[in-house]
């Protein structure tokens, strides 16, 4: 059997979304960046938007997303992204423009932009990697570090007298008026890459129904930047992280959903 | 084009050119003394008339970064501030720089350094010509000397920033921003279509379509070897500038013995010390520099021969001179005159600098 025996769209159980480019991926295997991507790419195919959707890279691990994604992008520095997206949004109302950030960059550095954007409930959807760390820079303490982890910059464990305590930044972001969805997920298995697809959809529906600020965060690993195996990062992020940033819908339709 | 007369301050000028470029849209935040600015377009509500989005952003950071936003996607927008909030801005000029995106951005300068006072100055010159941010790079900068150059260099503003893809600055200062002049403002040009913006910047972020790869907008090049050929292309985008763009106003410099360099609100105080000198003999011409970035080398290297010396006359402790100098290379006496941290010098004490400094040089 050769190859073109094989490949016949009637044998096709799964292919790669033309809104992903053939660009290999500069993540660590086992990094939750890779599958989010495919996430997001899938759902602009299936919404037929690729000709209005707009990235807006941050910098950090995913500052070369735009090298992955099939749509006009942009670089922004560090922590702006949501200033630029404003600007891009309200300059093309009909578009889908999209911010994807890590905790670092929307925690940390553009905490302001962060606020007042979602504060303005600019019509955009922002997409938030929350891996507890700064993994481009070598593995330092981020804003949503928890106590107790170690890490380039907290060698002897994040200390909350000497750092201050983890930021959970999308609870903060749920209490403002221009919010309208804001949920945390995570895509380390299966269902949860299925539960985190379909928050990434109603994020871009709310925005096609210009409804405000949607707000996607991801709970992801880094296995590099914790110095775990893939599969160990996976049960530590359960433990540990999933304790401090717990899953599930905190603000639908601009409630928030009563716990 | 049918002409209008108004009278307005140089602040509502910017905004007036704005909405009357076709500007898609303003970024900005309140700082004196440059508030006018915004205040004037959010009273005259553009977005009812042209469709232009006016936004008042948390901070110059972040208004400078929606201006990039805006700018990678093809539309012509701007922000205006002053002194601080233009230091603020220096991390996303470095950047439109660094991704070759046209845009304009207002500096109605006060006295420095740091909080400094909201009186006119001109010492942000370093900071507009040297670059400011970081890397290799260089603002088209502009120096309006009245509230109808406020107006004009915002239309001649897009045509060079989308023309060479680099951000000009119009360098005011607090004397031109707050004075009210008349002025002559023109028809509305009308904003681009989204036909025009594909014709304009094809290379814009704006959407993908289907017969096409995707655009990147971004200064980031991690392969060094690529990022000196950019910085290379950059430098020649500078050199070409240099080369067709130099503009300024030479004033009765033919035969003068003396030579007054100077540019926005110290131009127009050197005019009146040039009237004052001929009352009592001496021949002085003013070079009036209108682009400070492209800076006129030939025009001052030329003008050295001829003349008995140059005073540069600025607002600040003596920026503008080091360029005088170098252009001069030392054919003829280059010294600097000038008041600062807020005090406007008079005619009669900027001819008195030229007599002390130049004239009665040992």
């Amino acid at each position: 059997m050769f190859n073109q025996d094989i490949v016949k769209p009637e044998n096709l159980v799964y292919k790669r979304t033309d809104v992903l480019t053939d660009n290999v991926m500069h993540y660590c295997p086992g990094c939750g960046h890779g599958t989010t991507h495919r996430i997001i790419a899938e759902v602009i195919e299936e919404m037929g938007i690729q000709d209005k959707a707009i990235c807006v890279a941050p910098v950090g691990c995913s500052v070369l997303a735009y090298n992955y994604f099939e749509v006009d992008s942009l670089g922004a520095a560090h922590g702006r992204a949501p200033a630029l997206a404003t600007a891009i949004q309200r300059l093309n109302p009909d578009h889908h423009v999209f911010t994807y950030q890590g905790d670092g960059d929307l925690a940390a550095i553009g905490t302001a932009e962060t606020i007042h954007a979602c504060n303005r409930g600019e019509n955009i959807v922002i997409i938030f990697i929350n891996n507890g760390i700064y993994g481009m820079t070598g593995g330092q303490m981020a804003p949503t570090t928890l106590i107790g982890m170690k890490t380039a910059t907290t060698p002897y464990g994040r200390n909350v007298e000497l750092n201050g305590y983890p930021l959970q930044i999308t609870e903060l972001l749920a209490q403002l008026p221009g919010t309208y969805f804001v949920t945390r997920q995570s895509v380390h298995t299966a269902a949860a890459v299925r539960k985190t697809k379909k928050a990434v959809r109603q994020a871009f529906e709310n925005q096609k129904n210009k409804k405000g600020t949607s707000f996607v965060e991801v709970v992801s690993n880094c296995n590099s930047g914790w110095k775990m195996p893939a599969p160990k990062a996976n049960e530590w992020m359960v433990e540990n992280m999933f304790a401090k940033y717990p899953i599930g819908d905190i603000k639908v339709d601009g409630e928030l959903v009563q716990k | 084009m049918a002409k209008e007369l108004k009278l307005m301050k140089g602040n509502e000028a910017i905004a007036e050119a704005a909405i009357r470029s076709g500007c898609d849209g303003y970024f900005g935040y309140p700082i004196t003394p440059q508030s006018e600015v915004m205040e004037h377009l959010m009273a005259e509500k553009p977005w009812e008339k042209t469709g232009m989005v006016v936004l008042q952003a948390e901070s110059e950071t972040s208004s400078i970064n929606m201006v990039y936003g805006g700018a990678g996607v093809g539309k012509k927008v701007m922000t205006s501030s002053s002194s601080p909030g233009i230091s603020l801005m220096q991390e996303g000029l470095t950047y439109l720089a660094g991704a070759e995106l046209p845009a304009i951005v207002v500096n109605v300068v006060r006295g420095g350094p740091g909080l400094g006072t909201i009186q006119p100055s001109q010492a942000d010159y370093f900071q507009a010509t040297k670059g400011g941010g970081h890397g290799d790079y260089q603002l088209f900068v502009l120096a309006p000397a009245t509230v109808q150059e406020m107006y004009d260099f915002v239309f001649l503003g897009w045509e060079i920033a989308f023309k060479y893809r680099n951000p000009v600055m119009i360098l005011s200062d607090g004397a031109i921003g707050q004075v009210m002049e008349k002025l002559y403002v023109g028809d509305y040009v009308p904003r681009w279509t989204e036909e025009e913006l594909r014709k304009n910047a094809p290379w814009a972020s704006f959407g993908k379509p289907a017969d096409r790869k995707h655009h990147i907008i971004t200064s980031l090049e991690l392969d060094s070897a690529k990022q000196e050929q950019h910085n290379h292309k950059l430098q020649a985008k500078y050199r070409e500038m240099e080369e067709k763009e130099v503009r300024f106003e030479a004033i009765n410099c033919d035969d003068a013995d003396y030579i007054f360099v100077a540019y926005g609100s110290s131009a127009r105080i050197a005019e009146k010390a040039m009237q004052l000198g001929k009352e009592k003999g001496y021949k002085i011409g003013i070079l009036r520099l209108i682009t400070l970035f492209p800076f006129p080398k030939k025009k001052i290297a030329e003008l050295s021969t001829k003349v008995k010396g140059m005073l540069a006359v600025e607002m600040s402790a003596g920026q503008m001179v080091e360029d005088v100098r170098l252009a001069a290379e030392f054919r003829c006496p280059v010294e600097h005159f000038g008041r600062y941290g807020g005090i406007i010098h008079t005619p009669q004490e900027v001819l008195e600098g030229l007599e002390e400094k130049i004239i009665k040089r040992k």
